[in-house]
């Protein structure tokens, strides 16, 4: 029962919304300095989401409960760093350590060719993915002990990889690699918040078209019943990594694009908590639910970073109140928050629906009391 | 008797130290249907287990068209031919039907409308509810939704096991009218059940299992008027 009319003016629906959001982040990225804090929640927010949909492609489409996200992240971003800091830049970054060993960069060589804006971002797009791959690889290699685990142990086993890879990064004698426990710094970055989103959009594209393909049945079927998915010939150990490589390049991407949004890197900021604050927005957003993770991590980057600063500094919604607004009662209102979230949505904001054009058209069709064609049943969406 | 299809030859399999099934043989020949029944804990769940590879047997063989099944995965055992109906239905609660009936297609990479519309028509009900979560179906639909996923990949042999399981009586013989009418259908069925009034009437050939080993054998008519299993299954 596909009507043509409704699918065609879904369509036309979709891009204009794409239209708007480029044209909104066209004019952000041109009246407000890079340093606006809009920009760097946009900037923050957008790295948030796809790696939450990354972690959500793990624990709420296939039922694997990972928490290595960070270990995976601090790959992507130290390859990232490491492969793009300008040559002559080096001798500074590396400065206890000669210089390091690697005297190239990725978006360098192909900006020498290219052109400064082409060439500079398809490096840098190139260095970001390489990141993944390297994530990704070391998914494989931790995937083949650590998948044969079952819910917690899973959980602490890749918990604890992710751990040990932060303590590792810091090690002295890879100094010349990693620089230590020093910082990463002048590495290339997007000149504007457009670039992230743009990017991210692709990205978080690829993982919704993989979650609606088999391979994402098949995912989901896993999460359902393990033994009537191998029943239906389902290879799970197979199905498991394939989901926990694909996971990790998503992560190691992020990670490379939060190393660029930071600016410094260093191995310090991987710690699990970083994990557990993505957890948090998949859980909040929706176990299984797509949209729910970028929405929520928006709603959470801005509100943490920018809309409750004035908890912590004194003023908040114009209330000069000092004595109460002072550092730490931030994170006591955003406790406050979150616990009344889960108290009134236990399945996250979006449950596991997700929000979806055919469901925005609906909604104004029904606001201007349009008749749309019922269908037999209903299609799950808002 | 027409040609043996699945054929099982000294089956032993042992679960953490206990043998669940101590060598048992049994043919089943192709487009028959052919029922093993016995008491909980014979040892019929862990046999249609093994047929797929899902427990691994200690010793024996079983053969699908002459070649050999034990050792191999189950994703090569489903893509020859032979499909589980798992026990208490296992349908994926959280997908939708039509989500469901593709997974059971999983393993083929042709297009799939004909044999979509081929289990609609063997259970309208799933059409109705083609958009509805499979968890929010009741238990009869369930069974059905299960044996729909199980025909999706075309099999020559359907394993169902204890289709009957926590059903009303009326819903019962719906599902086991579908049943003949699969085999009707050309479909090898191997059926267990523990409602052996059932199985037996629409059984070709039938297997009588207890403790791990088969005790007795027959026709479903002749096991029906069979004095000991009056006595232990149908409750005479």
């Amino acid at each position: 029962m596909i009507n043509k009319y409704s699918v065609r003016k879904e369509s036309i629906v979709g891009i204009a919304l794409l239209l708007i959001l480029l044209a909104v982040m066209t004019v952000i990225d041109f009246f407000l300095p890079s340093y606006h804090i809009a920009v760097m929640v946009i900037k923050k927010a957008s790295v948030y989401a796809l790696v939450a949909v990354s972690m959500n492609l793990l624990n709420g489409f296939t039922g694997l409960f990972s928490l290595g996200q960070a270990g995976f992240m601090l790959l992507g971003a130290y390859t990232y760093a490491i492969f793009s800091i300008p040559v002559a830049k080096r001798a500074g970054v590396y400065q206890y350590f000669d210089g390091g060993w690697i005297q190239f960069s990725i978006p360098e060589f192909f900006s020498e060719f290219l052109g400064e804006t082409i060439g500079l971002n398809m490096g840098i797009i190139l260095t970001l993915i390489l990141g993944g791959l390297v994530a990704a690889f070391f998914a494989y290699l931790i995937g083949l002990p650590v998948l044969r685990l079952k819910s917690d142990y899973l959980a602490i086993a890749t918990l604890g990889f992710a751990e040990i890879l932060r303590a590792f990064f810091q090690w002295p004698n890879l100094g010349p690699l990693t620089n230590g426990s020093n910082l990463l710094k002048s590495y290339p970055d997007f000149k504007s918040a457009t670039g992230y989103v743009v990017l991210i959009g692709i990205f978080i594209a690829m993982i919704v078209l993989l979650v609606n393909s088999t391979y994402g049945r098949a995912f989901k079927a896993i999460r359902d019943d393990e033994i009537a998915a191998e029943a239906m010939g389902i290879n799970l150990a197979k199905h498991k990594r394939l989901a926990f490589i694909i996971s990790s390049f998503f992560a190691g991407i992020g990670g490379g694009m939060l190393a660029m949004y930071m600016g410094t890197l260093q191995a310090l900021s991987f710690k699990s908590t970083m994990t557990y604050e993505i957890l948090l927005v998949v859980v909040m957003g929706g176990i299984g639910s797509i949209t729910g993770s970028v929405i929520t991590s928006f709603m959470y980057i801005a509100s943490m970073e920018w809309l409750l600063r004035g908890l912590d500094s004194g003023t908040f919604l114009g209330i000069h109140a000092p004595g109460v607004f002072k550092n730490g009662f931030r994170m006591a209102v955003v406790s406050l928050i979150i616990m009344v979230v889960v108290l009134f949505f236990s399945k996250g904001i979006m449950g596991d629906r997700e929000f979806s054009v055919k469901g925005i058209v609906k909604f104004f069709d029904r606001l201007f009391g349009k008749k749309t064609p019922k269908n037999a049943g209903g299609d799950g969406n808002v | 008797m027409s040609d043996i299809i699945l054929s099982v030859k000294d089956l032993q399999v042992n679960y953490g130290g206990i043998e669940a099934v101590k060598g048992i043989s049994f043919d089943v020949p192709a487009g028959q249907i052919v029922t093993l029944i016995g008491a909980n804990g014979a040892g019929k769940s862990t046999t249609l287990k093994s047929v797929v590879g899902l427990v691994k047997p200690k010793s024996g063989s079983i053969t699908f068209n002459g070649e050999e099944l034990v050792g191999k995965e189950t994703t090569s055992i489903v893509s020859k031919g032979i499909t589980l109906v798992p026990e208490g239905r296992r349908v994926f609660a959280d997908l939708t039907v039509l989500e469901n009936i593709k997974i059971g297609a999983y393993l083929r990479k042709d297009d799939l409308k004909d044999d979509i519309a081929w289990v609609y028509d063997l259970f309208p009900r799933l059409k109705e509810r083609e958009w509805q979560l499979a968890g929010t179906l009741s238990g009869g639909e369930q069974q059905m939704l299960a044996v729909a996923r199980a025909l999706m990949s075309r099999p020559k042999v359907i394993m169902m096991d204890e289709p009957s399981l926590g059903l009303a009586p009326l819903i019962v013989k719906g599902i086991f009218d579908i049943i003949k009418e699969i085999n009707k259908q050309g479909v090898t069925v191997l059926l267990i059940e523990q409602n052996a009034n059932m199985a037996l009437k629409i059984a070709d050939y039938a297997y009588v299992l207890e403790t791990g080993r088969i005790t007795l054998s027959g026709t479903g008519a002749e096991l029906l008027s069979n004095d000991e299993v009056k006595k232990a299954y149908l409750g005479k």
